[in-house]
């Protein structure tokens, strides 16, 4: 291996990236325009939820609920004269839920019997109507405690649960998504980069050139290595940037250990790009088993918005090899919990063997051949 | 006119079919990304594992842990025995939450004074948080219920009954596996005609196209119809690896179901050969199709409700086809629409077909001179 002969394959690539910008906007538009498009665009927090509401008798009792359900931010109550009509408003999907106080409820909770209040929510988004179910679970309970508060009526509830919850207290789902995209994204970018520039090449004819001349394998692989890392480092600080700045993330942990795993995960990626270039000789087919091995992949399998431990163990099995779901992990520690060693260290080790194993693979399979 | 178009579309498929790895990336990742989305993509909370604190020796404190011990959301990973213990639980990931009860539990609860279990939970995912205290206040309700019952407690005034439509288990696989439907279905037909013109620009071939007989609407549709083709085929394949495979019931009516498909596969192709009119490379035309398609599954509805984006982007998810057909796609599945239902969602569709379509032609011929 020769430096001079290695500068002079990165000069070149970089002339390269200069004269044909596209590899430039996939480093750094891509990660802004996908920042900014799951950054609004995913939310799991429900807001504002249209729920039907239907009380056959109005009275202080059923004003006093109604009450609390107007109160929260969760809602946004409409009210319906009959069931057959909410139910028709759920249908229509103009509401996702129906809450039912029957004629009897005032009469039922003055003479001090239990009575029951209907809810119905429409299913078909099951995590969803989980949150919602959860929201009016909290509207009852606050509906209890304030009549057995104002009441001075016995107390109904035993025992309640006081949540105490860590590192992202008011459960804003951005805070917890951005840091997993900002993984999502970087994979795409790393193996798009290096998938296509090498698979270019032998599209146009222009390996056989590079074999004809005295450079070594190694050096023509390190030489689309280095520009294109920089350039995906430079993509990733970007997204970094943007995420404190712009998604107003807390970054709790350190920026110079968030950078060396960041590097860690993009030798990786890129290896990865290159492995599957040195696979595929065409950038139609490059482009897209880049596509479909990281994105898809790294969205779905890498805990970014799916959570890992639910998924049936043989998937969780396939997990360990989708280098993002190691990231993910880092990412979601580094900016909401800090720097918590025992989840750096195992999940840099394993993007570590990642990358060690993808860039290994690539140099023994590329050999000076041209079938 | 239509033998040469017959021809033309035989010639597509070979082009497309004769490669080995192109065949193989029409086939293979469809498969495989049904599959593992299938069983992968799901909000559901099984397992979800706790530690626990107790500094209660009385049998309430045991009533109530042995409620969480039977039950298969949960699972116990480890019991600690002072506070300095919570912290590595949680902050290495090994348990999701950590249920602390104080030393005067049961006492407490003997006295009729009311008690508090505390619930320590990892909040970096924000959503699995959610569904995890879901959970646990559901378990402590039901432990209300009883010992309110049991033990001479006041009675409630009013409880909740909760029932839902459409999916009573609240499976999250009934809402990802139609959605899959439409995914795929678009990711397919966008790779076989966002790329048809420009492969063929590339290569060479597409003067040798200009010079037959052949004029620029008949290419233009033997472009567009093995995209079709395939779209359906494989559409229609995942619906019934949906139905047979994964279980989810399908109680619509199928026609509606075809007609949605029919005119999502006219706007995505629509879509694909603009795209491939513009790109000169296959390189362009591979990322014109990436720039359509990432954002056209995120703000369609197919992982994350349209309802909490902000109402910009909400007003923005108008001219994206997916956002329809997973509304009728998952409409037939679960909630057992038929045509009339889905009037509302097949004309903006058709609308977003012409137009596409149109500015395909409109660009091609454009693009020819």
């Amino acid at each position: 291996m020769k430096l001079q002969r290695l500068r002079g394959l990165i000069r070149k690539e970089f002339i390269q990236i200069w004269r044909d910008p596209s590899a430039i906007a996939i480093a750094f538009v891509m990660p802004v325009f996908l920042l900014f498009l799951f950054g609004y665009g995913v939310s799991l927090d429900a807001r504002h939820v249209p729920v039907a509401v239907v009380v056959d008798q109005p009275s202080a009792e059923t004003s006093a609920f109604i009450g609390g359900l107007q109160q929260s931010a969760y809602f946004t109550p409409q009210i319906y004269g009959s069931i057959q009509a909410a139910r028709q408003a759920v249908m229509t999907r103009r509401a996702d839920g129906i809450l039912w106080l029957r004629g009897d409820f005032s009469r039922q909770v003055l003479q001090g019997d239990t009575t029951s209040i209907g809810v119905f929510v429409n299913g078909k988004d099951a995590n969803n109507a989980r949150i919602l179910q959860g929201y009016l679970q909290g509207v009852w309970q606050g509906w209890l405690q304030q009549r057995a508060a104002s009441a001075g009526a016995a107390l109904v509830i035993p025992v309640t649960g006081q949540d105490r919850i860590w590192f992202n207290p008011a459960l804003r789902s951005r805070d917890y998504l951005v840091p997993g995209l900002i993984a999502v994204i970087m994979t795409l970018i790393g193996a798009l980069l290096t998938a296509l520039v090498v698979a270019r090449e032998w599209e146009r004819g222009t390996m056989e050139a590079l074999m004809a001349s005295p450079v070594t394998m190694g050096e023509i692989l390190l030489g689309k290595l280095i520009p294109y890392f920089f350039l995906g480092m430079g993509g990733m600080l970007l997204s970094v940037a943007l995420a404190v700045w712009l998604f107003a993330v807390p970054l709790v942990g350190s920026f110079w250990v968030l950078l060396l795993c960041s590097s860690l995960f993009l030798l990786a990626a890129l290896g990865m790009g290159l492995l599957i270039s040195s696979a595929a000789h065409n950038q139609f087919v490059a482009g897209q088993i880049a596509i479909i091995v990281t994105f898809l992949p790294a969205f779905i399998l890498s805990g970014f918005i799916f959570d890992i431990q639910s998924m049936p163990t043989a998937i969780q099995v396939i997990t360990h090899i989708v280098a993002a779901r190691y990231f993910v992990t880092i990412l979601q520690t580094l900016f909401l919990a800090g720097d918590v060693w025992p989840v750096i260290l195992w999940n840099s080790l394993a993007l570590a063997l990642m990358a060690t194993f993808f860039l290994g693979v690539t140099l023994r399979r590329s050999r000076k051949r041209l079938d | 006119m239509l033998a040469r178009l017959w021809a033309l579309v035989i010639k597509e498929f070979l082009a497309l079919l004769r490669d080995k790895k192109s065949r193989f990336v029409l086939i293979g990742p469809p498969l495989i990304q049904l599959l593992v989305f299938g069983y992968a993509a799901t909000f559901d909370l099984n397992h979800i594992p706790y530690a626990v604190y107790n500094q209660d020796s009385g049998f309430a404190s045991r009533e109530l842990l042995g409620r969480f011990q039977g039950s298969p959301a949960f699972q116990q990973v480890a019991t600690i025995t002072h506070n300095a213990q919570i912290a590595p639980l949680i902050n290495n990931q090994n348990a999701l939450l950590v249920l602390q009860i104080g030393p005067n539990f049961t006492r407490d609860l003997l006295l009729h004074h009311p008690a508090s279990v505390q619930v320590i939970i990892d909040g970096r995912n924000s959503n699995s948080a959610t569904l995890a205290l879901n959970y646990v206040n559901s378990v402590i309700l039901s432990f209300d219920t009883h010992w309110a019952a049991t033990h001479h407690w006041g009675k409630p005034p009013a409880q909740l009954v909760v029932r839902s439509w459409f999916n009573p288990n609240l499976l999250s696989r009934w809402f990802i596996v139609p959605g899959i439907v439409a995914l795929l279905t678009l990711v397919v037909t966008l790779l076989v005609t966002g790329l048809s013109v420009a492969r063929e620009r590339e290569q060479g071939t597409f003067d040798q196209l200009l010079v037959t007989p052949l004029n620029p609407l008949e290419i233009l549709l033997g472009k567009a119809l093995p995209g079709f083709i395939i779209g359906a085929l494989e559409g229609a394949f995942i619906i019934l690896a949906g139905v047979f495979w994964f279980q989810v019931p399908f109680i619509g009516s199928i026609l509606a179901l075809a007609l949605g498909m029919a005119l999502f596969l006219l706007a995505a192709i629509g879509i694909g050969l603009m795209i491939s009119s513009i790109a000169v490379t296959q390189q362009q035309g591979l990322l014109g199709v990436f720039l359509f398609l990432v954002p056209a599954i995120i703000l369609s509805g197919f992982a994350t409700p349209i309802a909490n984006m902000p109402k910009l982007v909400q007003d923005l998810t108008y001219i994206n086809p997916m956002r329809y057909f997973l509304v009728i796609v998952r409409g037939v599945f679960l909630e057992g629409d038929g045509f009339h239902e889905l009037w509302s969602q097949y004309w903006p569709l058709a609308l977003i077909a012409l137009s596409s379509m149109t500015a395909a032609a409109w660009l091609f011929r454009h693009r020819m001179q």
